[in-house]
């Protein structure tokens, strides 16, 4: 046996009656609601004031028979009738009533999901929100950094020297790796070109200067975009899930220069000093290949390098890297203190401060070098 | 006009969850030294209308006073000077979870005093007593149960000896005994400190227990449909207040069943 609605009128009364065995297993195909009882259909049917239901041949039933009673009762009451449920048996009647007695409230159900040009035009609208967001931002902190070098925000000492060397001692390793590894491929990859004019020589300056001037500064951007920049947004966005912000707010400890400041600081200062690091580590990366592969004495590989760097190289350098710890560190505490409440957007805060710092970095670069060249430095 | 012995007040505060009204037209008095109690039912806004209160987010209409002076409108600097002077406990106690409970207890010392680091380790460990923690300064909030991240969550807000005090909740997800020990906690803080306390709840045992004022938030009306003692509001309040105030009592008691 299925279970099976059967409706019929009886003149002004509608009556629904379930048979069958109504339960998870046995509901297989048949719809929970019959076509012919959603609102529509039953606001289409004349006269009819009441609905009743019957169920005295169902043989077994669970929640999903009440679920079915309960959305055909929601459709005849959005049809206007009224509900009948006393002819039930059991204690269905009494539960159905239960479920029945709230009406759906206005904050119950959500709104639908949006279409393509809906999400467009959101997305457009919210706009010059999230860039009043971004320059309040940036304005707080700023005003942090006055207070701080005024010596009026006080930033827990210990906080602070965490942060210097979350971002700094603990990141060597791995800056170590990617950029010596970076000056191994510059130096393999332009060698190859510079084989064909028998200038290999050459190899250790065009490593040397590409790494201090750009190419360091840039991945150690991007490695502590990933590193660090992530771990702000994830510290700060579980702080802001756990109400440890509101917390600190609660004691008139201002987040910005509680949380943001040192952060900021840190990266501004440690981005610079790795970037130096950096470079050393990749002219040794292109020092190996010039010397074990390409046969260069290693007095001449570095008389080679010192011969095209300058000073101004290294500033240029460096001036990237400040630019980039800023980038980074904003992004990653923007994106924290901005969080959602769920674990989620934990997660996409600490997406969106990785993607749009690199993205920043790139820009950043592109710009940098651009003023840089037209005041022909 | 505001009485001279207001701790806070609030005029006409609406209180707003993006564009949604939750609760609109509150005006009342909470005066020092009363334990003013935020009652009703699930969803009323209880916690939301805290959240202005306690200066964490600003009423979308009205204003909230404390003495005399204008909070939402005060300068800065003044906002955080009296937010130094209050203290809350969070419902789910919003420990810093990166620290030991003493030195969550700490934080706002180090902060504020010139304290040396012994003499706010003392003080630390004084206030966890207080709550029943002592010997737990060294453990991180993720090695003790909920009960006890909410004790050590007001033993920070005690930290600064803050005239007013916030409890969001404070009895929710304690056992009977704990959660009587929390209120004889709030009544001696009244009483020796001369704290004033608000506390948003709905447990009936509590309520009775502690309250010298209250207000009660309606979920229907959107706005508060009573104010005042409970003892009193029991006795001649509107019938959605009475309703709140037995239905509950009556259960606690088993009689309803």
């Amino acid at each position: 046996m299925q279970p099976a609605f059967d409706i019929q009128q009886e003149r002004d009364t509608l009556i629904v009656r379930a048979s069958g065995p109504w339960s998870r297993q046995a509901l297989t195909s048949s719809p929970l609601v019959p076509d012919a009882m959603t609102s529509k259909a039953i606001a289409a049917l004349r006269d009819a004031k009441t609905v009743r239901f019957l169920a005295d041949d169902v043989t077994a039933w669970d929640s999903v028979l009440l679920s079915s009673f309960n959305a055909v009762a929601q459709a005849a009451r959005a049809a206007g009738l009224a509900v009948d449920t006393s002819a039930l048996p059991g204690g269905m009647g009494p539960m159905l009533d239960m479920a029945l007695a709230v009406p759906p409230g206005n904050g119950g159900s959500r709104k639908e999901e949006p279409g393509f040009l809906e999400t467009i035009g959101e997305k457009t609208l919210a706009w010059p929100g999230i860039t009043k967001n971004v320059v309040d931002f940036v304005g707080d902190v700023a005003m942090s950094m006055a207070r701080f070098f005024s010596g009026r925000a006080s930033c827990s000492p210990r906080d602070t020297w965490n942060v210097f060397r979350e971002c700094g001692v603990d990141a060597l390793p791995i800056v170590t790796l990617t950029s010596l590894l970076l000056g191994l491929i510059l130096a393999f990859v332009s060698s190859m070109q510079l084989k064909l004019f028998g200038a290999e020589i050459y190899v250790a300056s065009l490593v040397g200067v590409s790494m201090v001037r750009v190419m360091g500064p840039v991945l150690t951007g991007i490695v502590l975009s990933g590193r660090t920049g992530a771990s702000f947004a994830a510290v700060i966005g579980s702080m802001q899930v756990n109400e440890e912000v509101d917390a600190l707010t609660g004691f008139g400890i201002s987040p910005t220069d509680f949380l943001v400041l040192p952060r900021v600081l840190g990266l501004a200062v440690m981005t610079p000093l790795l970037t130096l690091y950096a470079d050393v580590a990749g002219i040794a990366g292109g020092f190996l290949v010039g010397v074990l592969m390409l046969d260069i004495s290693p007095a001449a590989y570095i008389g080679n390098t010192l011969q095209f760097m300058k000073l101004g190289y290294v500033w240029t350098g460096l001036l990237h890297a400040f630019v980039f710890g800023f980038i980074i560190s904003l992004c990653g505490c923007y994106q924290g203190m901005r969080c959602g409440r769920n674990a989620s957007a934990v997660g996409r805060a600490t997406t969106a401060a990785v993607v749009n710092s690199i993205v920043g970095i790139i820009v950043a670069t592109s710009v940098i070098t651009i003023i840089l060249t037209v005041l022909d430095l | 006009m505001i009485p001279a012995n207001s701790a806070v007040s609030t005029r006409d505060v609406t209180v707003a969850y993006g564009s949604r009204v939750i609760q609109s037209g509150l005006t009342f008095t909470i005066e020092k030294g009363d334990i003013f109690i935020i009652m009703g039912g699930s969803g009323c806004g209880k916690s939301s209308l805290l959240r202005v209160l306690m200066g964490l987010t600003p009423p979308a209409k009205g204003s909230v006073f404390y003495g005399k002076t204008d909070f939402w409108n005060a300068p800065e600097k003044e906002r955080e000077a009296i937010m130094r002077r209050t203290g809350v406990m969070f419902q789910s106690g919003a420990l810093w979870t990166s620290r030991t409970l003493a030195e969550n207890v700490a934080l706002p010392l180090e902060y504020y005093t010139d304290l040396s680091p012994r003499d706010i380790r003392a003080i630390a460990s004084f206030k966890l007593s207080l709550v029943g923690l002592a010997g737990f300064e060294d453990f991180y909030p993720s090695e003790i149960s909920g009960g006890m991240k909410k004790r050590a969550g007001l033993a920070r807000a005690l930290a600064l000896d803050p005239e007013v005090v916030y409890f969001d909740e404070p009895s929710a997800g304690l056992d009977p005994v704990s959660a009587a020990r929390l209120d004889e906690l709030i009544l001696q803080l009244r009483d020796t400190l001369g704290m004033t306390v608000v506390v948003v709840t709905h447990e009936l045992a509590s309520i009775f227990a502690i309250a010298s004022n209250s207000v009660f938030l309606d979920a229907k009306t959107k706005t508060m449909t009573a104010s005042g003692d409970p003892h009193e509001l029991l006795r001649h309040g509107p019938d959605e207040v009475v309703e709140f105030l037995t239905r509950g009592k009556g259960r606690d008691r088993g009689e309803n069943q």
